[in-house]
């Protein structure tokens, strides 16, 4: 018998890792287009390497983590949105001091506490095919909330991510429009670390969108041709993971990428 | 009652004075061409009439409001920015870009007519990446046109573009000024096209040291003496001459 003849989607937890994989992937591509389109790819790097900091610090002190993690996460990002419009420090270099801040305070409270512990590992690099039911919930009432409010003021995001000061012209208050999809990256990054893990979330949150954003097309179709992409990253990453025994948040992120050279290549007229 | 009052306005950036004392009004139906050297204050100047700069001192009223009291007055002003500020590379449709200005109010049917008008119908569906730099500011102009505005507000508009495609972008500003009744207010460095298309010139540099008739500013000496000795003093302090 082969391998391939075993129905993995019988099984519980390929199920959880799927469904909420592909939610995730859902998520993270449809905020991600307006961070690459900002020019924040970062962003999401900052802010996962924040919340990794507060989890090193809810852990120390022996707080349940993923609050320490929230709070540290959206008080970084508002932070961020607050120097970038009251300053005229490149956001980029904000998003470095962060990234490096975040990841300051985890190692060294991970040093004052005796090593990595097997959580920590597990907000690292992520651990999709060990997601519970209860894991799942948080994980579609954010998706719920982003995509709704996505939607909702999907033009307006457009528009900012277009040109701020046409948008502020027009009547759209930019300020409270900034914080509000920031609060919506952090919150999006919480619940996704536990499963693709912090250091590769932010993969998921870019690659598909600038591989979307070479095909050359209107944003709705940009957005679909990524929301595709990173949901066939998520299903066959869980899938071939499985069969290989492989990392599951390794392999999407190398499928994604893949998809990405797959893509500059023809687009490039090197493949033909 | 003027269309736009700037009363006394000056403001300093660093410590630098950028605007010194501007004072002048637009009428309705005026096509008022601003002109000035590089650095002159031009396009600071449109950013406080158009509320993105605030910590100026003096006064900038349009239709009688104060615009620091009453933002909703930026309703009435479509704008276009110099042309390098736009990203080449953003993935929008023509009719998507110029569908971001539609309010619920307005039917989507606009967007088709206003492009029609502007004479990009056919090209509707193209990325805007794809198209030339007069087609580009047809399409900004076009999105600036969905909400109906009173006054159109334009920074240096034709840099970039070659000789037919400024003519064809004048006649078409020519054409909304006369016959939508817009007024049209633009920074520009090309005399000959203020004294050819505007009825109106503002002069500056940080001051403003003339504002009225065009006929009257390019027929006295005097006036174009004072330009050119204001862009040559710009120009040595540029370098340090």
């Amino acid at each position: 018998m082969s391998m391939f003849e075993v129905d993995i989607f019988s099984y519980g937890f390929v199920q959880r890792a799927l469904i909420s994989g592909l939610i995730i992937a859902i998520t993270c591509s449809t905020i991600g287009i307006f961070l690459v389109l900002k020019r924040q790819s970062l962003f999401g790097d900052a802010i996962s390497h924040m919340a990794f900091g507060g989890i090193a610090i809810g852990t120390y002190l022996n707080f349940y983590p993923i609050w320490t993690a929230i709070g540290f996460s959206i008080v970084a990002a508002l932070a961020i949105a607050k120097i970038r419009q009251s300053t005229k420090l490149p956001s980029d270099s904000m998003i470095a001091v962060m990234l490096s801040l975040g990841l300051g305070i985890g190692v060294t409270l991970v040093s004052l506490s005796d090593g990595f512990s097997v959580d920590m590992f597990g907000f690292l690099f992520g651990s999709i095919l060990l997601v519970s039911l209860e894991d799942i919930y948080p994980i579609i009432i954010v998706a719920i909330i982003v995509v709704s409010i996505t939607i909702v003021y999907y033009k307006k995001f457009v528009y900012i991510a277009f040109d701020e000061d046409q948008a502020k012209i027009s009547g759209i208050d930019v300020e409270k429009l900034n914080y509000l999809f920031t609060i919506l990256v952090a919150i999006t990054i919480i619940v996704s670390m536990k499963l693709v893990g912090i250091l590769l979330i932010s993969s998921l949150i870019v690659i598909p969108n600038i591989t979307a954003l070479l095909f050359n097309r209107g944003f709705k179709k940009t957005l679909l041709i990524s929301l595709s992409l990173s949901t066939f990253s998520v299903f066959a990453g869980v899938v071939l993971s499985y069969y290989y025994n492989l990392a599951p948040s390794g392999i999407i992120v190398l499928l994604s990428a893949s998809g990405f050279i797959i893509a500059f290549l023809l687009k490039n007229s090197i493949v033909k | 009652m003027p269309l736009v009052s700037v009363e006394s306005l000056s403001y300093n950036y660093n410590s630098l004075p950028i605007l010194e004392n501007v004072s002048f009004n637009i009428e309705e139906g005026d096509f008022l061409g601003i002109i000035g050297p590089n650095g002159a204050g031009k396009t600071t100047l449109f950013h406080c009439m158009l509320g993105l700069l605030n910590e100026y001192s003096g006064r900038i009223s349009i239709l009688n409001q104060d615009i620091k009291k009453f933002k909703k007055i930026f309703k009435t002003i479509g704008y276009i920015p110099q042309k390098k500020s736009i990203d080449q590379k953003f993935p929008l449709t023509v009719q998507e870009l110029v569908s971001l200005s539609l309010t619920r109010k307005t039917s989507k049917n606009v967007v088709f007519e206003i492009l029609k008008q502007v004479g990009l119908y056919n090209m509707k569906n193209k990325i805007i990446g794809q198209l030339s730099g007069g087609q580009q500011q047809r399409v900004l102009i076009a999105k600036a046109l969905v909400n109906n505005p009173t006054i159109l507000m334009l920074d240096e508009p034709t840099n970039e573009l070659d000789q037919k495609s400024q003519n064809d972008f004048y006649f078409l500003l020519k054409e909304l000024n006369e016959k939508n009744k817009i007024t049209i207010i633009w920074t520009s460095h090309d005399m000959d096209a203020v004294n050819k298309y505007a009825n109106k010139v503002s002069c500056i540099n940080k001051r403003m040291f003339f504002h009225g008739d065009k006929h009257e500013f390019f027929s006295s000496e005097n006036h174009l003496k004072n330009y050119s000795e204001s862009t040559m003093q710009i120009h040595m302090h540029e370098h340090n001459i």
